[in-house]
């Protein structure tokens, strides 16, 4: 007889448990939503007070009239096409000829590549310091020189990417196929491995843009202007403006983030081995957000 | 006819030995990448690690690490620990709660997506915009604090605490937390539902199952990200210095006032000294967080 009723009084306990932890899932992710939406949001309400407590786009409007803010835009946009640029030159060439000629190599490269993670920017800004006190006086003393130190910051997430999109293509074979067909290496680059990792490239610039158009420690302390830097000394004036130009800024990094986890989880339907192409949180877990 | 099939020939034409063994130029595909990092990754290394060891002359000093112990950067120090400790096992505590609750959803409902998503891209936002963002929601002048005040609640009546201390540990939970979720995930996936109903089986109750079974399987991974969260705090700069920047109570932004020729002296030494004392620091705990990460992945 009490066998009979065992499985109904489980299935109640069951039942108030599974209750319990639903009502525990949802107060968080209601907590947490709150956290991290209210300022974001509130950036949005911020520039667009009016003085009368009435919604206008005053301050979006009047971007254009601050000449230093649309230098350092400009400034910061060049820099992330520099970057973006000069990052894949440099590395695309050399993991694909690394796999397939130096694959002793292998381990170093990504050594090298994820070694600015444990790298503070800080620190990094202090040997940097000397370098472009010398740059600025024997080369150019131009922002865009700051692409040079930003290729390096952006080399961990940039290679995880890229890693992540040769994985899961055979490029000895494809490779090996176009030069036995005639190809020279140059057309193996540009018209067999890039074409197959379009979407690992795509990924990795886009990451190069939204971190370029982050950065402020670099910037701030080699005495450039770039568009963060600019919204701190506009903020101290006319924090409306510098706030509105910040999420502007905001939203454009997050369409081009979205735009990678698009891409990724399509890539992700075609070849799922290919998992965790974004860079973002792949591999050793690491921030490097302050 | 005599020569087809023979593989010899096919291998060896037009190849120059040298001592037995071919002389390859493959390497050379490397040197661009080897070159580029040398000059602008190991050179600036390599400034700070020997540079802080000479003076303003070049002459081989210890006197800039002697100068760690000036009041202000020993309270910069103390006080970047105390934050970093703070923020690193409130958003681990916070992180995981948070991960606890994505995990007990579908593995491959929407809703899990998106939390990782979000997750991946607010580990990573920090900075200005993070501070202009608090300043707009919850400063004097935001939404938040006016609408407070006008219920009776002046939570800024004692002081404007958002662009002190307290404030930098409020705002950087919000990059914290997120990067909890991440490290912390791979873990609670790791955990089997059999688990818990061998526990069960056994006669064990909720309470017994995460004392003795989930808590201490959990436990290096849940260590090995606060570690990872202090040394991420612990380095950061543009979060502090946007909100901060009256006094400069954090070490990086003693390294940087160290670098920069506004504030007092120039000493760049003693900036590379602080950073030498960060970089310790940060490896120091980055290594510890690697080590238990093994000894996660060993169960999990």
């Amino acid at each position: 007889m009490a066998v009979g009723t065992m499985p109904a009084k489980t299935r109640s306990v069951q039942r108030t448990k599974w209750l319990k932890l639903q009502v525990y899932r949802y107060v968080v992710f209601a907590l947490a939503g709150i956290f991290f939406l209210v300022p974001l949001g509130a950036m949005f309400e911020f520039s667009t007070r009016g003085n009368a407590g009435q919604r206008t786009l005053e301050y979006w409007r009047s971007i254009p009239d601050y000449p230093d803010l649309t230098t350092a835009i400009i400034a910061s946009l060049q820099l992330a096409l520099i970057t973006s640029l000069a990052m894949l030159v440099l590395l695309v060439p050399t993991m694909v000829w690394v796999r397939l000629k130096l694959p002793r190599l292998t381990r170093i490269v990504e050594f090298i590549c994820l070694l600015p993670l444990t790298i503070p920017a800080i620190v990094l800004v202090v040997g940097l310091f000397p370098m472009y006190l010398w740059l600025g006086t024997n080369v150019s003393d131009s922002i865009l020189t700051l692409a040079f130190a930003y290729v390096v910051l952006v080399l961990p997430y940039c290679y995880r990417t890229l890693h992540a999109g040769l994985g899961a293509i055979d490029v000895k074979t494809l490779s090996e196929a176009a030069r036995s067909l005639g190809a020279s290496w140059f057309d193996v680059m540009w018209r067999v491995i890039v074409p197959n990792i379009s979407n690992a490239i795509l990924n990795a610039t886009l990451l190069s843009v939204a971190l370029v158009l982050g950065e402020y420690t670099i910037a701030n302390n080699l005495l450039y202007n770039n568009l963060q830097v600019e919204l701190v000394h506009l903020g101290r004036d006319n924090a409306g403006v510098s706030i509105a130009v910040a999420a502007a800024a905001l939203l454009f990094a997050f369409v081009l983030l979205i735009a990678i986890t698009f891409v990724g989880s399509r890539r992700r339907r075609l070849h799922p081995e290919s998992e965790g192409i974004t860079g973002l949180g792949v591999g050793p877990v690491q921030g490097s957000a302050g | 006819m005599t020569t087809a099939g023979s593989p010899a020939v096919t291998t060896n034409v037009g190849r120059p030995f040298l001592g037995g063994r071919r002389f390859s130029l493959d390497w050379v595909g490397a040197v661009p990448f080897f070159v580029y990092v040398v000059i602008f990754l190991m050179l600036p290394s390599g400034i700070v690690a020997i540079g802080a060891f000479f003076d303003a002359n070049n002459a081989f000093t210890l006197e800039n690490f002697v100068h760690l112990n000036r009041s202000y950067v020993l309270k910069a120090t103390i006080d970047t620990t105390i934050v970093s400790l703070i923020t690193a096992v409130l958003g681990a505590i916070f992180g995981a709660l948070l991960a606890y609750a994505i995990v007990t959803g579908n593995p491959d409902g929407v809703l899990r997506r998106m939390a990782v998503s979000a997750s991946g891209v607010l580990a990573q936002f920090g900075g200005v915009t993070l501070a202009f963002a608090f300043i707009a929601s919850i400063g004097p002048a935001g939404f938040v604090y006016l609408f407070a005040k006008s219920h009776g609640f002046d939570y800024y009546k004692d002081s404007l605490w958002l662009f002190e201390i307290p404030g930098l540990d409020l705002v950087y939970l919000y990059f914290q937390i997120p990067l909890m979720v991440l490290v912390f995930l791979p873990a609670l996936d790791g955990i089997k539902p059999q688990w818990r109903e061998a526990t069960e089986s056994l006669g064990g109750n909720s309470w017994h199952y995460w004392r003795h079974v989930a808590g201490p399987l959990l436990f290096p991974a849940f260590l090995g990200g606060v570690l990872l969260l202090f040394a991420n705090s612990f380095s950061a700069y543009a979060t502090v210095n946007a909100l901060i920047n009256q006094s400069q109570p954090m070490l990086a932004q003693q390294i940087a006032g160290a670098l920069s020729s506004e504030v007092g002296a120039f000493e760049p030494g003693f900036a590379k000294a602080i950073a030498i004392e960060m970089i310790v620091i940060v490896t120091g705990v980055t290594i510890l967080y690697t080590v238990l990460q093994r000894r996660t992945a060993r169960w999990l």
